[in-house]
């Protein structure tokens, strides 16, 4: 008898594996090869695409080999990837245009606080599910045809194409298909979650052409038959990576959820055939769609650093040699010791979406080893998710009894017992850790009739460990209030910068950056360790020529009552904002704009040069 | 009694070179130091680098000495680790056979569950992870005792409890229970520890093969043996294979 089999590709966003999946939904060989990290500047992150490609070029073959199989005992290859992460390559030469910018790179922060204040930034949430944020692909797109003059040219010609990284590995496989999966299409915010096709408005607001776009198509269904590596596979699923973890933990059913705990962790709650707003910063996305059956949709939400917070323990600490070997350090103490770890290496998201947030260790004394260390460090973890359930039960209008988790981190069992005892619910383990995998396998097999239904998917699921809460209520409670404690700790930590914008920019974005600057020492008056004296000065003065700058240039008699200082500046910059600017922008052409805001530049500095002369 | 070993002499003499000095040689240098062909000497060399106690620089091609010499005092297998390394094979051979899976490694004179998956049946289980076993009354901890000798000889003198009839229960039957696990490659237990309860356990070895813990998997007498009270073929094999796999994963070439 010839076994056949389900090949899965997950592209991860450290590795790239492929495993071999039976008629049981079980292993049969696993190969992963890791591509390297660029980190050109704090806060990017980026990825080679063509290593990537190179990397699946190899691990096709070895994991046939690994299995001993042939290309023809392989029903169907279905793929999960890394979402949002951004390529852009040659149509004709089929070569990547520049690195590929990784999901949780920031360097869109300013493209997005613009984006924030345009008249329709409302409406992008409404439309695409998502909050104007640095994660998805749209301000990435942006950010790179910015980046090199001509690019938005030749997109608009369709010679520059966009995709995820599933849509470059499908394009490579099969010579030149241009398509994506409507959960990799939901994350780039240009893709309207009602109707799932590109949104003219978002496009439009976004300025990204339609012809660099792929095709959007369901998450099962067969897109084609891979031409080049081992030819002749028919590639019948793809599915962003936690998508690909709810299917494959078979949450098919609304009020279901899991938890995918790696690099960063993911929680999503399947809601069924109607999309669900969140009240509470979480994403609406879709979580799968069926060959040509209704969509179904999800909460997500996000927590960017877990795995990675135990990786920086590792390697730059250096307190343990590897990533288990943190769970041995924790048990060396009791508890945490009263100390804390927010982990906001680049801002903090869901749910709290502060960006300008930066990490902390909160509570240090003497008494504090590196054993409590680690242990905060696995607590993060469980407050983050904590934090997360709140808001998704609150949407909802549910409560999660059960966590479905997975994920290299689950092999950590003092981590799941703190999951258990901060969520109060118990915490399931699949028999199979790997459920992106799986996912994109079943979503595969389910494609090509390998598997007749959801049902059938259902019963290959089985539970592996189980965890239950134990922790004594009171105690929770004070927990978290010190983990809430310690969050607030680390809000309003970045300022904008305050490098002066070159000459010939934008007169909102002067007056913008002027704005700002007045708010940040507003907030500095507010700080009691600060000299008030001097900031008291020095907000004045910048008041002052913003004020004459004003009045001189853009003729708006403006009048502040120095009585009152505070309010009257805040109420300022609240009517400007939303009165004089937008109409600037509607009114005049860029480069009336450009004109007025070298002259304002210029003003405002002979005003502030005035007062430093006695 | 044969004399020493001229190849391991060598080999040491080449540490003993990279020891000293800047600590990075060519391979033509260690020839010409130690009086060897140059062939012998790249010979050893590789050898030596397969087992982690030189390393060779990619850009200059020179050797200098590995990673795994400088920790040979200190080195060991992190139970978590362990763990975390075992985890999607255990998982496959719960799934293949049908049974709870443990993972065991030797603590205190027991054996210490570091992993445990449950009996795919999605009946109510608990999981015993950090449960302590009894060496000489499970298939774990046979195995375990099988390939250490410290472990055996902390048992002289200590009270060997019969928590059952069929327990072994003396010293003597223990050791010849043992050997016949080192000739087997595995170990089973029937009723030893609870009547009617079965376990089938094999070694998972690291690098150069030295045995760092034990898996196995548990279950009722009538599922797990035959009617002669011996492992069923095909769960033996499953077993092994999943023992094999973990053990190729932490560096065991030859198992």
């Amino acid at each position: 008898m010839t076994h056949r089999y389900v090949m899965s590709v997950d592209q991860g966003t450290t590795s790239t594996r492929c495993i071999l999946f039976d008629a049981r939904g079980r292993l049969v060989s696993v190969v992963q090869r890791e591509h390297q990290q660029h980190f050109p500047r704090p806060g990017w992150v980026e990825h080679d695409a063509a290593e990537i490609w190179r990397n699946l070029a190899r691990l096709m073959p070895e994991a046939l080999t690994q299995a001993g199989a042939s290309a023809e005992q392989v029903v169907g290859l279905g793929i999960a990837n890394q979402r949002e992460t951004t390529v852009l390559w040659d149509r004709r030469t089929g070569a990547p245009i520049g690195r590929a910018v990784v999901w949780q790179d920031t360097r869109t922060d300013r493209v997005v606080e613009q984006l924030a204040r345009e008249p329709g930034a409302k409406r992008v949430r409404e439309l695409c599910g998502l909050p104007l944020a640095t994660y998805f692909s749209a301000p990435k797109i942006r950010w790179m045809l910015d980046q090199t003059p001509g690019l938005q040219e030749r997109a608009e010609r369709g010679e520059v194409l966009f995709g995820t990284t599933e849509s470059w590995l499908i394009w490579n496989l099969t010579g030149g298909l241009h398509i994506t999966d409507v959960t990799n299409a939901s994350r780039t915010m240009l893709m309207n979650l009602r109707t799932l096709s590109w949104d003219d408005e978002l496009l439009e607001f976004f300025d990204i052409p339609r012809a660099m776009l792929p095709e959007i198509r369901s998450s099962t269904e067969v897109y084609g038959t891979t031409t080049t590596v081992v030819p002749g596979i028919r590639i019948a699923a793809a599915l962003g990576d936690q998508q690909a973890a709810l299917f494959g933990q078979t949450c098919f059913a609304p009020g279901e959820a899991k938890c995918t705990y790696g690099t960063g962790s993911f929680l999503l709650l399947n809601t069924g055939h109607t999309p669900v707003l969140s009240a509470h910063g979480m994403l609406t996305t879709v979580g799968f769609k069926i060959g040509d059956e209704p969509a179904v949709y999800a909460l997500e939400g996000s927590i960017a650093v877990t795995g990675s917070l135990v990786q920086w323990f590792r390697d730059s600490l250096e307190l343990i040699g590897t990533a288990p070997e943190i769970e041995t350090l924790a048990r060396t103490v009791r508890d945490n010791g009263g100390c804390y770890i927010v982990p906001a290496f680049s801002g903090l998201f869901a749910p709290h979406w502060h960006s300008e947030a930066r990490g902390v260790i909160a509570g240090l004394t003497s008494y504090i080893t590196k054993g409590h260390l680690a242990r905060a460090v696995l607590e993060a973890t469980g407050w983050q998710t904590r934090e997360v359930v709140d808001a998704m039960n609150a949407d909802s209008g549910l409560a999660l009894s059960t966590l479905k988790v997975d994920g290299g981190m689950t092999a950590n069992n003092l981590l799941m017992q703190i999951i258990a005892d901060v969520l109060d619910v118990p915490v399931v383990r699949p028999m199979v850790a790997e459920t992106v995998s799986l996912g994109a396998a079943y979503a595969a097999g389910l494609s090509v009739g390998y598997w007749p239904d959801l049902e059938g998917l259902r019963r290959n699921w089985h539970r592996a460990g189980q965890w239950l809460p134990t922790m004594p209520p009171p105690r929770r409670a004070a927990e978290y209030a010190n983990w809430r404690q310690a969050v607030e700790l680390t809000f309003g930590w970045m300022r904008p910068t305050e490098a002066a914008r070159p000459t010939g920019t934008d007169i909102v974005d002067v007056i913008l950056d002027d704005h700002r600057r007045i708010e940040n020492l507003l907030r500095e008056l507010r700080n009691d360790d600060a000299d008030r004296a001097v900031v008291l000065l020095e907000l004045t003065g910048q008041v002052e020529a913003h004020v004459a700058a004003t009045e001189r240039i853009l003729h708006s008699p403006t009048d502040i009552d120095s009585d009152d200082l505070e309010n009257a500046v805040l109420q300022h910059i609240r009517e400007e904002e939303s009165t004089l600017l937008n109409e600037l922008r509607r009114t005049l052409s860029p480069s009336d704009r450009t004109a007025l805001g070298r002259a304002f530049t210029a003003e405002r500095g002979k005003h502030l040069s005035a007062q430093r002369s006695p | 009694m044969p004399g020493p070993i001229q190849s391991i002499e060598r080999a040491a003499a080449i540490l003993r070179l990279l020891a000293r000095g800047s600590g990075k040689l060519g391979v033509g240098e260690i020839a010409e130091s130690l009086e060897l062909a140059k062939a012998t000497a790249h010979g050893i060399l590789r050898t030596l680098q397969g087992v982690g106690f030189v390393e060779q620089d990619r850009d200059t091609g020179k050797y200098q000495l590995g990673a795994a010499l400088l920790h040979l005092g200190t080195s060991y297998l992190d139970v978590n680790e362990l763990r975390s390394r075992a985890i999607n094979w255990a998982d496959a051979l719960a799934a293949r056979s049908g049974e709870a899976v443990r993972i065991g490694s030797p603590l205190d004179g027991r054996v210490l569950v570091v992993h445990h998956v449950f009996r795919p049946d999605d009946s109510l289980q608990t999981l015993d992870v950090g449960a302590l076993l009894p060496l000489h009354a499970t298939a774990l901890g046979k195995v375990l005792l099988a390939y250490d000798t410290t472990l055996v000889a902390a048992l002289r003198g200590t009270d060997i409890a019969a928590y059952t009839r069929r327990t072994l229960s003396s010293l003597t039957a223990i050791k010849r229970a043992l050997a016949g696990v080192r000739e087997a490659g595995w170990a089973s237990e029937l009723g030893e520890m609870t009547p009617g309860e079965a376990g089938i356990a094999a070694p998972i070895r690291g690098h150069g093969g030295i045995v760092v813990g034990a898996l196995g998997i548990s279950g009722a007498v009538e599922r797990l043996m035959d009617s002669h009270g011996s492992p069923k073929a095909t769960l033996l094999g499953h077993v092994r294979d999943a023992a094999r796999a973990v053990s190729r994963d932490l560096g065991a070439s030859r198992w």
